[in-house]
């Protein structure tokens, strides 16, 4: 076996082939292990009473069972432990089904606690008959021993136990199947009893841990022996679909940038970048203060998209979509219908009733399950009551990250407070954006009107130009703005009144060309008659001309026959006169 | 018991002097169950360890595991003798 062993090493490739995996199935799991846990050997699974340890084992043994096809055993070691896998059927797994369909074995081993006496050697055959037993019932290819450690409280001689554990896991081992083990966490140790010495290939920590006030739940992988595996901590929830990770994003940047682009919504808002929209796959900020009208040109996207027949995913984290689609009929946008289509999907809910992972995670799933071309969040800004500064940066950059694998366009709106052009928090979310659109107001006269402004909008060319932004009830209207005299932007009724003036203007001028014109055609008209009065008279030059020149050939005519005549008179000879041309 | 191993014929044979020794005239019955023969036993009777002797009556159910060296602590597992000194 040596032999064969060191000859298959300097013939494989620099790289080491990777473990076979057995998938998880639980989302964002396989990701973070490149593939799933280490198939035929078995994992650690270690976290403290709550943490989920149970129902991440039943998730990989279910799945494994409905999606992979290996058939699976649960041995519950404590009560609860049979609790909370019988109670996974309410995560819509039917159990009973399939132990029926014998995909799964769920046993519990019943310790007693105090009540054996120990009297000599021993060791734990009967659990390994029990497993082996089960597993070869419906020929398992997965186990979990949930959770073995139960075993210490109700044993004594830890010499034996210890002994007997090492001997079970490579035993597991032989057996072929992919086991998860879980374990309590220790105080100094891993694990409450030291478990992590034995089960070397694969450890899982599972927190639960309670920030200011959030509950977040996180997981890390501390060992993946001959895997390459995330290291960090990843934040998770449980909820009626089971356990969903938050999916490990290529922090390198390595996605493909799209040159394909999308219609805004807005005709004139198109035009200021290059006549097009923007880039599919970008991501949009739209940042302004109270009532600038951020949502309605979200709202605009919105409808843009469902027109062209993609669909829309909408968190709304302020209002509520029956307030949304009400408040974009006045202005002329009705959301309505797309919403009870399907194609339009409003999520809408407080922000501080999570803390930020679960936001980032609910995206998450709900993006994989509706599957939309284009995300709105509307508005981000609400998430400064649960995080920091620098942890919404973080999240907004694994969001768009994620959203650009996809290639998905997003569009986020954010308030700013009134008052300020540009604020810091502005400046750090904006430099993960790669549109920036900013609404402000401007305050003329009396009056405070709405202009819009490309701030930047990366790989194309686009308007530097102020537009005044108007609502009214059939729409939005994008209009340029008026540089008044003094430099000054115009807007709202001063620039109506600008343009009136101007539109006076242009109309005398207008006058004056015209009279200009007709008085060039009069001109002409007169030079034309001219022409005509002097043709005439060349005409009826032309004519007697003719007529003289007629009479002059008439005379000639004349002439000549008298001569003929005279000669005959004359008795001449009129062949002579005939031949006397030859002497002419 | 599982398969005749040398702990699994010691308790055996621990467990037929006990019965000798201190069972005398009474009526007693051992079932001798080999998990390798019956392994759905296992289950059923909620056996780990090997060896494993269960007193099924007079009840309560008792267990005691172990070759059955500890004369004592036999005895006492199986109420023949009351537990006077400190619990296991």
């Amino acid at each position: 076996m040596k032999h064969n062993e060191s000859r298959n090493v300097t013939r494989k490739p620099r790289r080491s082939p990777s473990l076979p995996k057995a998938p998880t199935g639980i989302q964002g799991l396989d990701e973070l292990t490149g593939g799933g846990l280490p198939k035929g050997r078995p994992t650690l699974l270690c976290g403290d009473a709550g943490c989920g340890k149970t129902l991440l084992a039943m998730e990989f043994l279910v799945r494994g069972a409905v999606e992979s096809g290996e058939p699976g055993v649960f041995m519950a070691f404590e009560e609860n432990a049979m609790e909370l896998a019988k109670n996974f059927a309410s995560l819509g797994h039917d159990l009973k089904a399939l132990v029926a369909q014998k995909k799964l074995v769920l046993e519990f081993i019943h310790i007693e606690r105090g009540e054996l006496e120990e009297t000599g050697e021993y060791d734990l055959e009967g659990l390994f008959i029990r497993l082996g037993h089960a597993i070869d019932s419906i020929g398992a290819k997965r186990v979990v021993l949930d959770t073995v450690e139960a075993l210490f409280s109700g044993l004594s001689n830890t010499a034996i136990l210890r002994a007997e554990l090492q001997r079970l896991f490579r035993w597991l081992k032989t057996k072929g199947v992919t086991a998860i083990i879980t374990g309590e966490r220790g105080e100094t140790s891993l694990t409450r009893y030291g478990l992590e010495e034995y089960v070397a290939d694969c450890v899982i920590v599972l927190d639960h841990r309670v920030d200011g006030q959030m509950a977040t739940r996180r997981l890390r992988i501390v060992k993946y022996r001959g895997s390459t595996h995330g290291t960090s901590e990843y934040p998770f929830m449980i909820d009626e679909g089971g356990i969903s990770i938050l999916p490990v994003t290529s922090m390198v940047l390595k996605h493909k940038a799209s040159t394909e682009r999308v219609s805004s919504g807005l005709g004139r808002l198109d035009a200021m970048m290059g006549d097009k929209g923007y880039y599919r796959g970008s991501s949009v900020l739209v940042s302004g203060a109270a009532g600038t009208g951020k949502t309605s040109l979200a709202a605009y996207f919105a409808q843009g998209t469902v027109a062209r027949g993609e669909r829309c995913l909408w968190f709304a984290f302020e209002e509520s979509s029956s307030q949304i689609i009400r408040n974009m009929r006045s202005i002329g946008i009705d959301l309505e219908p797309a919403a009870r289509r399907g194609t339009l999907l409003f999520h809408a809910e407080r922000p501080t009733i999570f803390g930020l992972e679960m936001h980032l995670l609910t995206i998450h799933k709900l993006v994989s399950q509706f599957r939309p071309r284009v995300v709105v969040i509307d508005p981000i800004t609400n998430f400064t009551s649960i995080g920091s500064l620098a942890e919404i940066q973080e999240m907004l950059t694994r969001l768009i990250d994620f959203f650009k694998i996809q290639q998905i366009t997003a569009l986020f709106t954010s308030l700013t407070t009134s008052g300020e052009f540009m604020e810091s928090k502005d400046i750090g979310v904006s430099s993960l954006m790669d549109t920036w659109l900013l609404m402000r107001e401007i305050k003329s006269g009396a009056e405070r009107n709405r202009v819009l402004h490309i701030l930047k909008s990366r790989g194309m060319a686009h308007s530097n130009q102020v537009r005044e932004f108007l609502l009214t009830d059939h729409g939005a209207e994008l209009r340029d703005v008026y540089v008044g005299p003094s430099g000054v932007l115009l807007t709202g009724s001063a620039r109506d009144a600008l343009e009136a003036r101007e539109k006076a203007q242009s109309l005398f001028r207008a006058q004056e060309v015209e009279g200009k014109s007709r008085e060039l055609v009069r001109k002409r008209q007169a030079m034309e008659a001219q022409i005509a009065v002097l043709r005439a008279e060349h005409e009826v030059e032309q004519v007697e001309a003719a007529k003289m020149i007629g009479q002059d050939q008439k005379r000639a005519g004349v002439l000549a026959r008298d001569r003929v005549q005279m000669a005959r008179l004359r008795q001449s000879d009129a062949n002579a006169a005939g031949k006397t041309p030859k002497h002419k | 018991m599982a398969g005749q191993t040398p702990k699994s014929l010691v308790a055996i044979a621990n467990l037929k002097r006990l019965c000798d020794d201190h069972l005398k005239g009474r009526r007693y019955r051992i079932e001798v169950i080999d998990l390798m023969v019956t392994p759905q036993l296992a289950k059923d009777d909620q056996i780990l360890a090997i060896p494993t002797l269960v007193r099924k009556l007079p009840k309560p159910v008792r267990r005691i595991i172990g070759d059955l060296s500890n004369i004592e602590r036999v005895l006492v597992g199986l109420d023949l003798i009351p537990a006077s000194r400190t619990s296991a």
